[in-house]
Formats: structure tokens, sequence, C-alpha cells
């Protein structure tokens, strides 16, 4: 047979009088320049503008109303206190980027520090060694979980909601929950303690801990934007489909988020060390909830695909701003949990917002 | 019909979803330099069908050739390392990534020396100006920015960078699932010519659509898909539109001649 072209088929008279028609309009062009329509384009790419502008406006708001805010002293404080709450937000950030949810970061913080506490404490491992296996087993309960949630299958959110217990008695039967002295830590392993020592400079006193937080989160936002690892797990969260059939191999790259998220969590363990100075086997219950309270406000969509992770750790620095703010401004407790909720609130409505335009 | 081997072919495909018998010893033949129509009512098995064809759906049973050697395509990039390219009904675009990001999707290029190798860090320019260069080919610059994420374009504008990315990178088979469905009339008409200039390239299309008169202008057989099976295939020269619907529709049956086509 051949291909010779031949006069066209009869069309109908629908299709053969658009053939007349004006082919310009059919250049693709779509036009809204509305104000709403401006600022959500923008919004969606820079999706740290908001959590940037809401740090700054909280932290001129303090440092107008609270006595003593605008310190070195209490600012340096801030950034102490949202050190391990940031890391542990970091790895959240890429389990929610892919449309997912870990619930066990916690569990798995606090059972690697024991294993480096013990190891190097009650075992006299050299420090190194210890960290290094501690590290190597959060990465395990990390991967535990990536298995679970590609190979049988089953949400995200029971996954780590099983974990959470299991790592949880874990850590109390390895631990014998019983805690591991400063002291202790101090004369066998000093080094365990190294992401608590500071540096000072013109008042402010910056812990090893916040460089770490700070040089952890550009690691992984080059991972995000400038490797094709990152641009695939964006595309898992997004739309797994679209990646399964644009190639990616869905499963191992979950996998890899999983364990490398639960590495990170054992990295913030070992900081957690250093912030404490001890390590308990209680403590750090709350960072599973902080870390995705963090992740929300810093803009990241808990439908996955999009966010970041430098606005997860503003996300971080707010609720730290937010609560030394105002217990400094003399506002109860319950009252810092409460703007927390409202910001988390307030961020997930925005989201929201931003998803629906795209629909 | 003709002697020349064609450059896509598949025997006796078989798949199964649990009752549901979606290909039922399916055959399809492809020649170098045509555009094949698979038509077919809702449900007959053609997206199933295209889908084994590019790795999305690995058959039960049956055979696929490329160019006369068996290729068992386990995964879609086992399609897309083979030169096959896709455009799925669902478009399969990443809605929150660029465009850039979404054709490269899968298949990134990293930078030279030991920021690619060592820090894998992706060569960003590179892929816009192919990118670029490749929307321009094919007369899609009116988008404007590379940049911007494939969820502020409109369908046809999504359905153009669909089909540039499967040119971009189809060497051997473009396949392209009811490129037209969501579309409006204007847009229909631009995504059509765009697949005529990707033939005027030599690359041979399958192209799934309802739509008869769109088939008719575009294709040089027409196959026709029924329960799962090939049950003809045409010659849009010789039959009209109202015989292909009875084909699809089972209103008509084809002559013996036709079926061995
Ligand atoms: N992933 C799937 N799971 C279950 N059934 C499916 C799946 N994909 C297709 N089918 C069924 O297989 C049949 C053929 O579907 P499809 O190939 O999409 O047909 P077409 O593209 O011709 O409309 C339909 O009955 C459909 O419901
Ligand atoms: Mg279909």
């Amino acid at each position: 047979m051949s291909t010779q072209t031949e006069p066209k088929k009869p069309l109908n008279e629908f299709e053969a009088g658009l053939d007349k028609a004006d082919k310009a309009v059919a250049s693709f062009a779509q036009d809204d320049k509305t104000l709403t329509h401006v600022l959500r384009k923008f919004l969606r790419d820079y999706p740290t503008t908001i959590p940037a502008l809401v740090l700054i406006v909280s932290i001129l708001f303090f440092g107008a109303f609270a006595n003593n805010f605008m310190t070195p002293g209490t600012l340096s404080l801030v950034l102490k206190q949202v050190t391990v709450t940031g890391i542990v937000a970091v790895a959240q950030t890429l389990i929610i980027l892919t449309a997912g949810i870990d619930l066990s970061v916690g569990a798995i913080l606090v059972l690697s520090s024991i294993i480096m506490g013990k190891l190097s404490v009650d075992f006299g491992l050299p420090p190194f060694l210890a960290i290094s296996i501690g590290l190597f087993f959060g990465g395990l309960m990390g991967w535990f979980n990536g298995i679970l949630v590609t190979v049988i299958k089953l949400p995200p959110f029971i996954v780590t909601l099983g974990t959470l217990s299991i790592f949880t008695a874990l850590k109390l039967w390895y631990s014998a929950s019983q805690s591991i002295r400063g002291s202790d830590i101090r004369e066998t392993a000093p080094s365990l303690l190294f992401f608590g020592e500071r540096i000072s400079f013109g008042g402010f006193q910056i812990t090893y801990g916040v460089v770490a937080l700070l040089v952890l989160a550009g690691l992984v936002y080059y991972m995000l934007n400038h490797t094709a690892w990152g641009r695939h797990v964006m595309a898992i969260g997004d739309d797994p489909d679209a990646a399964m059939l644009s190639g990616i191999r869905i499963n191992r790259t979950l996998v890899s988020v999983y364990a490398f998220a639960g590495l990170i969590c054992a990295f913030g363990g070992w900081a957690a060390a250093g912030r404490v100075g001890s390590i308990s086997p209680i403590g750090f219950d709350d960072v599973n909830l902080q870390s995705i309270t963090a992740v929300v406000i810093g803009g990241t969509s808990l439908f996955g695909g999009r966010g970041s992770v430098i606005g997860s750790v503003l996300g971080a620095i707010i609720v730290g701003v937010f609560t030394t703010g105002l217990s400094l401004g003399g506002v109860d407790d319950y009252w810092q949990q409460f703007a927390a909720g409202c910001l988390v609130l307030v961020a997930v409505a925005l989201d929201q917002w931003l998803r629906r335009a795209t629909k | 019909m003709t002697n020349v081997q064609p450059i896509l072919s598949a025997r006796g495909l078989m798949k199964r979803y649990g009752q549901v018998v979606a290909m039922n010893g399916a055959d399809f033949d492809l020649y170098p330099g045509e555009i094949t129509a698979v038509i077919g009512d809702n449900g007959a098995g053609k997206s199933t069908l295209i889908k084994a064809l590019s790795g999305a759906v690995v058959p039960d049973h049956g055979q696929i050739f490329l160019e006369g050697k068996e290729v068992h395509f386990k995964r879609p990039d086992d399609a897309r390392n083979a030169g096959i390219e896709t455009v799925y009904q669902n478009l399969a675009l990443s809605p929150a990534l660029s465009i850039a990001d979404n054709m490269f999707l899968g298949r990134e290029w990293r930078k030279p020396g030991v920021m690619g190798k060592v820090f894998r860090k992706m060569d960003h320019a590179r892929m816009q100006d192919f990118a670029r260069d490749k929307l321009n080919d094919l007369g899609l610059m009116t988008i404007q920015n590379i940049n911007q994420a494939v969820e502020t374009l409109s369908g046809g504008q999504r359905q153009g960078v669909a089909v540039a990315r499967a040119a971009a990178f189809g060497s051997k088979v473009i396949i392209l699932d009811e490129p037209t469905a969501a579309l409006g009339v204007k847009e229909s008409r631009r995504v059509l010519e765009l697949i005529q200039d990707v033939r005027s390239r030599g690359i041979p299309i399958i192209l799934i659509s309802h739509n008869m008169p769109h088939v008719f202008e575009l294709a040089d057989r027409i196959h026709v898909h029924r329960l799962g099976q090939r049950l003809c295939v045409i010659d849009p020269k010789k039959h009209t539109m109202s015989d292909a619907v009875a084909y699809m529709t089972g209103a008509k049956e084809p002559d013996t001649e036709l079926e061995l086509a």
C-alpha cells in the first residue's frame, strides 16, 4: 500500500468548515491575568514566600511586644530549641512530598540515639562506630517502613502508626527504660554530645546542631532540586500513575525516601543527645506532630508533590518564635499550642486554595 | 497486501483483569512511515493493547516484535529505551513539574564531569534548551516559559507538550491514545497538525481515536478492535466512515478477505 497523499477524505461538514476557520486562535493562548491568578501563580512558583514572610512578621511582632525577644540570646535560644524538630521536619518533608506521612520519626530518633549511647557507653565501642551503627539502624527502620508501604502496599499512615508502636516498644526494651546519664557520656563518648557545643559571635551562641540543620536542609534542597532522584520524588507525590508511565521506578524511589528519612531521624537522634546533654528513652514523643506542623506551616502540601524543605525549616523556626515569643510575653503554655494550631489550619487552607487553581 | 516488514507487531496478546478479558488474542501490525489508527468501542481493549506495546502492561500471553525481533517489555522505560514513545490517554504528565522537567522525566541529563558523575547534578540549562528547541520545532513556542508548571497550561497546550515529548524521544514508534478526546475543536485541530508534522518526519504512528473524521483524515490503515481482538484492518480510501462504525459496533461483519489484512 502506498502512502501517497491523496485528497483528504470527506470530512463531515463541521470539520470541513473548520479548516477555513481562523487557525490563529488555535495557537495555544491562555491568559488570565486577574490579581488572584497572578498571586496564585507567584505563590506556586515560590512556595517559601509565605513562611518567610510569616517568620519576618512574627519576629518583628514579638520584637516589638515581648520584652527581651529581639536579643542575640533569645534568637539563639529559638534556633537551639528548633534544632531537633527542624532536622526531623527535613525527613518528614521528604515523606510528605511523596504524599505519605511518617508517624514513627520520633521513635526512630530516640531508638537510634539509645543505640549510639548504649554501644559507646555500656559496650565501650568507639563513638565513631557506635554513631555509624545508630545511623545504620535509623536507615534500616526507615527502610522497613518503605518496604511495608511499597511491597505490602499499606497506607503510610497505618504503616508508621504500627511501626511507631513497634519502635517505641523496642526502645523501651533495649534501654530497659533507663536513661544514659550525661556525665557517663561526657566521660566515655563526648563526641555524642558534639552538636550541643556552641560557636559564639557577637552575643549569638549558635550550636553545631543548628549548623548541622542548615547544612542538612541545604543538602536535601540540592537533592530535591538538582538531582533526578529529587524530580522523581516530586513526580511520585504529584501523580504516581504519571510517574510510573514516565518510566520512574516508583517502589525503588519510595523505599529510598523512607530509608533516607530514617537515616536523617537517626542523625536527629545524635543532635538530640547534644541538645539535651543525655539520652533518654522517653522524650521527643511530640516531635512526630511537631515535624508535621513545621512541614505544613512551611507550605508543603499534605497531598504530595509540592513544597520545599527550606519552607519546613522556616516552619519549625516560626513555631519556635511563637513559643518563645508568647512565653516571654507572659502568655500561658496552652495559648502557644493554640497559636501553632491556628498556623497549621491557615497553612492547610492556603494550600487548598493554591491547589484549587489547578483543578 | 504488502511485503514490507512491520516495524512493530503483536500476536495473540491476552490480558485478564479478574473476570474482565481486556485482550483476547489481539494481533497488531504497524508499518514503517505509516499512521495506523486503532478504533473500537469503549472498553474494546484499545488502551490495554497499546499499553502492552509500550510496556505499561505486561500481557499474560502473546508476543511482541519490534523490527522483527521479539521483545519483552516489563516496564515503560524498557519500551522507551527501545525507541517507542507513548502519549497515554491520561497524558502521564506531572502537573506540578515544569514543562522542561516533564519532557525529561525519567531520563534526566546530568552535567558533564565531576558535578554530574559524583554529585549527580542535572544539567538544567541543556535540558531546557533542548525542550525549547523541540517545542519550537513543532511550532509550540506560544508556550512562553519552559519552566512554567504543566498545570498552568490549557488542555491543548498539555497535549502539545506530551506530543512534543514523544516526538523528541521516539526514534522508532510513537503511540497516541485518544490525543484529542479531551480537547475542544480548535485545540484538536492543532494537535492533528502536530501529528501530521511528526509523521512527515518518517516516524510511524499508532493513533487511537474515537473520532472518525480525524481517523479518516490521518490514517493509512485502520485497525478495527472489537471485544479484545483485531477484527479487521481496513483501507480508509476504500471504506466509508459508516462502514468503520458498523464493524466497530458489530452492526456489520467484515468480509473474510479483510480479516487477513
Ligand atoms: N487496570 C485495570 N483493571 C481492571 N480492569 C481494567 C483495567 N484496565 C482496563 N480494564 C478493563 O479492560 C477492558 C478494556 O479496557 P481498555 O483497554 O481501557 O478499553 P478502551 O481503551 O478500548 O476503551 C475494560 O472492560 C476495562 O474496564
Ligand atoms: Mg482507552
